[in-house]
């Protein structure tokens, strides 16, 4: 019997475990994948929100400035990679510029620090690769990038380190309300608890529907973009954003905080909550948008295009709190943009629900800190020749693009929740993230993982979650 | 600090033939550094035949092409250092590496000659829209799971891109028992050799779809199959051709580009037609002492140009080492003329230059009974008539010295077409 069980191990469900495993309670986390943050949070922007864009008195807005103003914070705590870059709002029109204006008074309303709205050529002072078309722009100095992976896995490993239990690759197929709060049936058998967090994502509103006969809809949002070469991501050095105009949001041109150039997303509500594919129309569509912000895009450098799907709710504000009709389910739903930046506030808002329905006693020997994966190439010689002494295997470069070592990988696959996919491991070291997408390291990479999984090398799958046949095979060894 | 007269990058055939041409030159204080566990580079996953034919006369397979210069190596005494990681270069020619071994290190060298050879494009930078499931591989990641790794990563197969790895790997697929449907092609010729074309596609029967290619990708986690379509002169996908091909493996042949992030590291000016270093008849980057050679200054097709190539960079850079001088007179330059994508060198030093300068190049598109000339001003250095000339064909050409004294405008090569 667990107090408390969140189902979803993405970004705000990783968040509200963190936090959560402060506590002197049991908690478990489930999710259909093999691993953390999977779903939403493997796809989107990248973006820490100042929080001028929600409107004020939501709980977007709330939840958007307390989450950035947590962020520089946490990513030193918990040892991952964050920016504050800044971010500036591109006005194309004239008679829009009073667009602008409202957006700096709204992010003032929200507590945002800093937020003007300046010139087309102030802002091309500060982005020389501006269009000309650029008369004003909103200049948000808090605006920051944040490694969504990093931060998601950071928290997981936090809260599995204070004793949260992860069981992935296990799927809900129903919820039943018990004496003591809620069965949770999964393709590995139940699971018993007194509270539920629902931070299922896309599916939020098939979780809810299996307790609450109250409304809830979840409509998958997709969203494409374009990864081009880190030799193409000094071409910006702000999050540069284009005005939200009747012809709708517009597209980002942003750095990634490992010094990439992300450009995207489209906007497009659809019916498939597994609908990840890219389209040509959609990456078309990026590139003719980032086009109108920023000149001289290297289309020739693109090195990757995915889709992710922002789980966007009827309210147009997150929805997050305690099912009326279902006692200690909780909601954490509607969570699309700025839900990434929100995360760490969601983690605090949820706790002080769960406190109301539980008693939470801070735990002695709560661990605060989370060190990362060593990041090689960041060393100086002399570090470096420290580690390759003591274990060799960081002397051996497996992906050549992002200068990432056989001990690198290693430490992903063998950490606590560690990588079991060839993703998995990209997401925690960047080896396969490079410019040959893995050409050259997927080898290796799958050797590795195949030794420590005791896999047939086929069997070592790139993504999603093993089935108990291909566990246990070995037929391609 | 270790000091070395002469580093090499890349113990692949181009490092190989140009540190054994720089030590028949008593070039003696040299080093190969190879990031591979052994030397011969990509030759080690090529066990397929037909390397050879001009360097040894006989047709070898990769590895065996790669063993007779291994003994050259050994027989020479030349120094090499496997598992050995090059992480960057200064423009006074310090390098660091890093091994399990000897640990991060820097070294420095006199002269150097990059031989980092090419990384094939992937799905990315394709922009084939569709899912990213498993199941998608460059050709040559798939060469090197099922040659020396021993695994055959599908069952049904098609290819993107008719590449002569690619070509390869549908005879190589096949071989192992998968069913290879289709060889999807969006140029209208194909980007491999003819007889790559006729031993791996036309005897197994595997259809080559000239003009075509794959626009969607289905399945989630594994591939499911792909989508192919008929293009257009503009090689946009002509609506209602599309077909699909129900297939567990995609392997990609689409183009292979010089490695030079290292190059770029060290300050050398690359080409943006070759996006390998900008040379000179020598060889040399815009560096001085820093020499190129092989895949990693423009893709070659057949290796025993890359080891004739490399030697003339060993020969030149041992050169370097003992006579030290730059060229006293102006460099010429070399361009691009009609049907005629790139040259390497891109600049030549006329009045200094050797006996015999080699230019070698690709043509643009299918030409037949057309002439390849060399003009500089209105001065006509070279000219050869040719059956057939194809892009996939690395051409090579000899200017003699004789012809070069007193050219002083620059110098176009072109192919001068057949009047219809």
């Amino acid at each position: 019997m667990f107090d408390v069980t969140v189902i979803g191990a993405g970004s705000s469900g990783c968040a509200v475990a963190r936090e959560l495993s402060r506590f002197d309670i049991s908690l478990c986390v489930v999710d259909k994948e093999s691993d953390v943050c999977e779903g939403t949070t493997k796809a989107n922007s990248a973006i820490v929100h100042a929080g001028f864009d929600a409107l004020p008195g939501t709980l977007k807005a709330k939840l958007n400035v307390r989450g950035s103003k947590l962020m520089p914070g946490l990513s030193k705590l918990l040892d991952f990679d964050y920016k504050r870059n800044g971010a500036l709002v591109l006005c194309f029109d004239k008679e829009q510029i009073s667009g602008l204006e409202e957006l700096a008074l709204r992010g003032a309303e929200n507590g945002v620090e800093g937020v003007r709205v300046i010139s087309g050529d102030e802002a091309r002072q500060m982005e020389p690769a501006l269009t000309d078309e650029v008369v004003a722009a909103l200049y948000a100095p808090t605006s920051g990038i944040v490694c969504p992976f990093g931060m998601t896995i950071a928290f997981a490993e936090n809260a599995a380190a204070n004793g949260a239990e992860f069981r992935l690759s296990t799927a809900v197929t129903g919820i039943e309300r018990s004496d003591a709060g809620y069965v949770i049936h999964t393709d590995k058998g139940d699971i018993e608890t007194r509270t539920v967090i629902n931070a299922a994502g896309v599916y939020a509103d098939k979780l809810h529907a299996m307790v609450s006969g109250l409304p809830m809809n979840i409509t998958p949002r997709r969203g494409e973009y374009m990864l081009l070469d880190r030799e193409a991501g000094g071409l910006v050095s702000h999050t540069v954003f284009q005005q939200p105009t009747k012809m709708g949001k517009g597209i980002l041109v942003t750095p990634t905080v490992h010094g990439n150039l992300l450009l995207g997303p489209t906007a497009e509500d659809i019916d498939d909550k597994e609908n990840t594919a890219t389209t040509r129309a959609g990456l078309a569509e990026v590139r003719a948008k980032a086009s109108l912000s920023v000149k001289g895009i290297p289309f020739g450098k693109v090195i990757t295009g995915f889709t992710g799907l922002r789980a966007v709710g009827d309210t147009h504000d997150f929805i997050i709190g305690e099912c009326e009709d279902a006692k200690g389910f909780i909601d954490v739903a509607g969570i699309e943009s700025p839900g990434l930046t929100s995360a760490p506030a969601i983690g605090e808002y949820v706790r002080d629900i769960v406190a109301s329905l539980l008693p939470l006693k801070e735990k002695a020997n709560y661990i605060a800190e989370r060190k990362g994966i060593t990041k090689f190439a960041s060393l100086s010689d002399g570090e470096k020749n420290e580690l390759i002494r003591r274990e060799p295997a960081y002397g051996t470069v497996v992906c050549r693009c992002e200068t990432v070592t056989a001990g690198e990988i290693l430490e992903a696959i063998n950490r606590p929740l560690g990588a079991t996919t060839l993703d998995g491991v990209k997401r925690r070291t960047r080896a396969g993230m490079g410019r040959c997408q893995a050409g050259f390291c997927s080898p290796v990479t799958i050797s590795l993982i195949a030794d420590k999984l005791g896999l047939g090398l086929l069997d070592v799958r790139k993504n999603g979650s093993y089935t108990d046949k291909e566990s246990g095979a070995d037929e391609n060894a | 600090m270790r000091e070395f007269d002469l580093v090499i990058i890349g113990g692949g055939p181009a490092g190989m033939a140009a540190a054994l041409a720089a030590k028949l030159e008593d070039i003696d204080n040299l080093i190969i550094f190879e990031r591979g566990d052994e030397l011969g580079g990509i030759l080690n996953q090529c066990i397929h035949n037909g390397f050879g034919l001009h360097t040894f006369g006989e047709e070898l397979t990769g590895p065996e092409y790669a063993e007779r210069y291994i003994e050259q190596m050994i027989l020479n005494n030349i120094p090499y250092e496997l598992g050995t990681m090059v992480l960057g270069m200064n423009e006074n020619k310090e390098i660091s590496i890093i091994s399990r071994e000897r640990g991060a290190e820097t070294v420095k060298a006199r002269a150097v000659i990059l031989a980092m050879g090419c990384r094939e494009r992937p799905r990315g930078a394709l922009g084939i829209a569709g899912f990213r499931p498993q199941g998608i591989y460059t050709a040559g990641t798939a060469q090197k799971l099922v040659n020396c790794m021993g695994v055959v990563p599908g069952r049904e197969v098609v290819i993107l891109g008719s590449g002569d790895i690619g070509l390869i790997m549908a005879r190589r697929m096949t071989l192992e028992g998968a069913k290879v449907r289709a060889v999807v092609e969006l140029m209208p010729y194909s980007s491999g050799l003819k007889r790559n074309i006729v031993q791996c596609l036309d005897d197994y029967g595997i259809p080559l779809m000239l003009s075509h290619t794959v626009v969607d990708i289905k399945g989630k986690e594994k591939l499911e199959g792909v989508w192919v379509a008929a293009v257009d002169e503009r090689n946009t996908p002509i609506p209602g051709t599309e077909e699909y091909f129900p297939c567990d493996t995609l392997l990609l042949s689409c183009g292979l580009i010089p490695e030079n992030e290292l190059s770029k590291s060290a300050g050398v000016e690359l080409s943006p037609l070759t996006n390998g270093p900008s040379v000179d008849e020598s060889l040399q980057t815009g560096i001085a002492g820093v020499f190129a050679c092989g895949n990693v200054l423009h893709v070659h097709d057949l290796v025993d140009f890359v080891s004739e190539e490399a030697r003339r960079a060993g020969l030149n850079a041992a050169d370097y080492i003992k006579c030290g001088t730059t060229p006293e007179c102006e460099p010429v330059e070399v361009r691009p003329g009609n049907g005629v994508r790139y040259t390497v060198p891109s600049r030549i030093y006329c009045e200094c230059a050797e006996d015999k300068v080699h230019i070698r190049f690709r043509v643009t598109g299918v030409f037949k009974g057309a002439a390849i000339v060399v003009k500089s001003g209105g001065r006509e250095l070279f000219r050869k008539r040719g059956r057939i000339f194809v892009p996939s064909e690395m051409q090579d050409i000899i200017i003699t010295r004789d012809k070069l004294g007193g050219v002083d405008s620059p110098i176009e090569v072109s192919v001068e077409e057949a009047l219809k």
